[in-house]
């Protein structure tokens, strides 16, 4: 048994409204993994099933080879989610609510050195004892963060961890995560920053419509993408219409062609300007990224 | 039926912080709501015949108003911290824990009692040395302390479950907690009452808990404490096997 997490034939709805059709796949123990999708992708309806927060209407998902309807118990000891939203209880201060939150998963006392790291990790010690009500949206967010990691999960899911939040916790997270990680920790992480999925994860799943688009590595993910990018600036003569139907932007000057590797290798391109009395002023080229794959796999 | 005992033992810690942390609120005020009851009643009514022989109207008063003061305590603390999460949004942090129904139920039950206790221990303290009170039975008092607070709690969490807003739940006190507390003999005997208003009265579960602890401290009451126990248990029983079925099915919380 080698999946952190298996999802097998997972449907949910609701209403009239099919949110995930079907979808099938494993997540390895010890792995980075991307969850990608456009917004009503699916995404957070399946970390929600993941942890229990909503019921499933068919299918199955464990943690750790621990149903998440049977064995409920032992599966939400084995995962820790860090909401999308900044929910917090403005009745306790930050320390109290750690606390209280590892007593759910019948983590005592000898928790809270553990509780101090966490809070030293994401840079909170200088807060322990604030209320939580008074504490800015990013601070918020790290305690959001130190909340799933309170019992120590083999599992962490992160549900947008970095929407709205400055550089430096970015930084400060993503330099947490990596340690977790290099320990054994199973990290499943949902963005809308793509570069930093493509930096942070191994594997990627792109969901859209409830429905699972891809399942690769990311490397093999990008290079299956068959386009590069030329971007030129002309000091002199008109673009022939043939490349100008490969355009994807222009910007002060610049235009960039989408070219597929197949048919268009840039050399042909250049000589294509040269037949045509263009003279080049600049040129780039750039490889397709994971937004661009994105994109193509998501656009409707 | 606990399995996760220190997870139980943190969610009635955190329920029993919550409220302390707002004792203005929930202690206090409630405290000082039933005193000033207490002075208008007692000055209005002064002069009144006995209630039972050799109770007075005041010593009549106190301890209905202690028990109206229990369910509706009762019922704020279970349907406010509930509803609060659900609409603020931290009730995730629960919903992933690996709680089961039962240690839920019966950690917000037990929190609300200890709010209730705080509450009636204070009224008392304060009403005994102008009001002196006889002390019948102790284990009627705890057993309608018990049944009472126990089945409002109950009764606020299922509000709070099926209430979406604020607003919902202010529906549930006003129509249904404060009306029944009001119309259940607190501040009258219902023996006083025309014939129809009597026998309506022995269909509000409300009058059986106030008669009942009433019972507890002056053996006397206006129906038989076998009758005010049963309905308070039947209530009770009813209350949390509904509650209970929603906590286990995740009802309007896990859909």
């Amino acid at each position: 048994m080698n999946a952190a997490i298996e999802i097998r034939g997972v449907r949910k709805s609701y209403g009239k409204t099919l949110a995930l059709d079907g979808v099938d796949f494993s997540i390895r123990r010890g792995e980075f993994f991307g969850l990608l999708g456009p917004n009503g992708a699916g995404k957070s309806t399946l970390i929600n099933l993941m942890a229990g927060l909503i019921r499933l209407d068919a299918g199955a998902i464990s943690i750790l080879g621990k149903g998440t309807v049977r064995d409920w118990r032992a599966a939400r000891m084995n995962i820790g989610v860090v909401p999308q939203e900044l929910v917090f209880d403005p009745f306790f201060n930050v320390a109290n609510m750690l606390r209280i939150q590892a007593g759910y998963y019948g983590c005592g006392r000898e928790s809270w050195p553990w509780i101090d790291h966490l809070l030293e990790k994401l840079e909170l010690t200088g807060k322990r004892d604030a209320m939580m009500r008074t504490l800015s949206g990013g601070m918020k967010r790290r305690v959001l963060i130190a909340q799933a990691l309170v019992h120590k999960p083999p599992v962490v899911i992160l549900d947008e961890p970095t929407a709205g939040v400055d550089v430096e916790l970015r930084r400060t997270l993503w330099s947490f995560m990596r340690e977790l990680h290099a320990g054994g920790t199973t990290v499943v992480l949902t963005t809308h920053y793509l570069e930093e999925a493509q930096e942070m994860c191994e594997r990627i799943a792109i969901l859209d419509h409830g429905k699972l688009q891809a399942l690769e590595t990311t490397r093999d993910l990008i290079a299956r993408h068959p386009f590069r990018f030329l971007s030129l600036r002309l000091s002199s003569g008109v673009m022939p219409e043939k490349l100008l139907a490969l355009k994807v932007s222009e910007k002060n000057g610049l235009v960039e062609l989408k070219l597929p590797t197949a048919t268009h290798p840039i050399g042909a391109v250049l000589e294509a300007l040269r037949a045509a009395g263009c003279a080049v002023e600049d040129i780039q080229t750039r490889e397709p990224t994971l937004e661009d794959i994105f994109v193509e796999l998501t656009h409707d | 039926m606990i399995e996760n005992q220190l997870g139980f033992y943190t969610l009635l810690k955190k329920e029993v912080m919550r409220f302390w942390s707002v004792l203005g609120q929930t202690v206090t005020a409630p405290v000082i709501t039933t005193l000033l009851y207490l002075l208008v009643f007692a000055q209005a009514m002064q002069g009144r015949a006995e209630i039972y022989p050799g109770v007075s109207y005041t010593e009549f008063l106190v301890p209905g108003l202690v028990m109206m003061t229990i369910i509706q305590n009762a019922f704020a603390n279970t349907s406010s911290s509930l509803i609060q999460s659900k609409v603020m949004g931290n009730l995730v942090f629960l919903l992933m824990a690996p709680l089961g129904a039962f240690e839920w139920f019966a950690a917000y039950i037990l929190a609300a009692l200890v709010r209730c206790a705080f509450v009636a221990a204070a009224l008392l303290a304060v009403t005994l040395p102008f009001v002196p009170l006889p002390l019948h039975s102790v284990g009627a008092l705890l057993a309608m302390f018990m049944l009472a607070g126990g089945s409002l709690a109950v009764f606020g969490l299922i509000a709070a479950i099926v209430a979406q807003k604020f607003d919902h739940l202010a529906a549930f006190t006003n129509f249904f907690i404060t009306p029944l507390s009001f119309l259940s003999g607190v501040f009258y005997s219902v023996h006083a009452l025309p014939e129809f208003w009597f026998k309506a009265s022995h269909l509000n579960p409300f009058f059986y808990m106030i008669d009942g602890f009433r019972y507890g401290f002056f053996g006397v009451a206006d129906a038989p404490i076998g009758v005010s126990l049963l309905w308070c248990a039947g209530f009770f029983v009813v209350a949390s096997a509904i509650c209970l079925w929603m906590l286990v099915t995740g009802y309007k919380m896990r859909q």
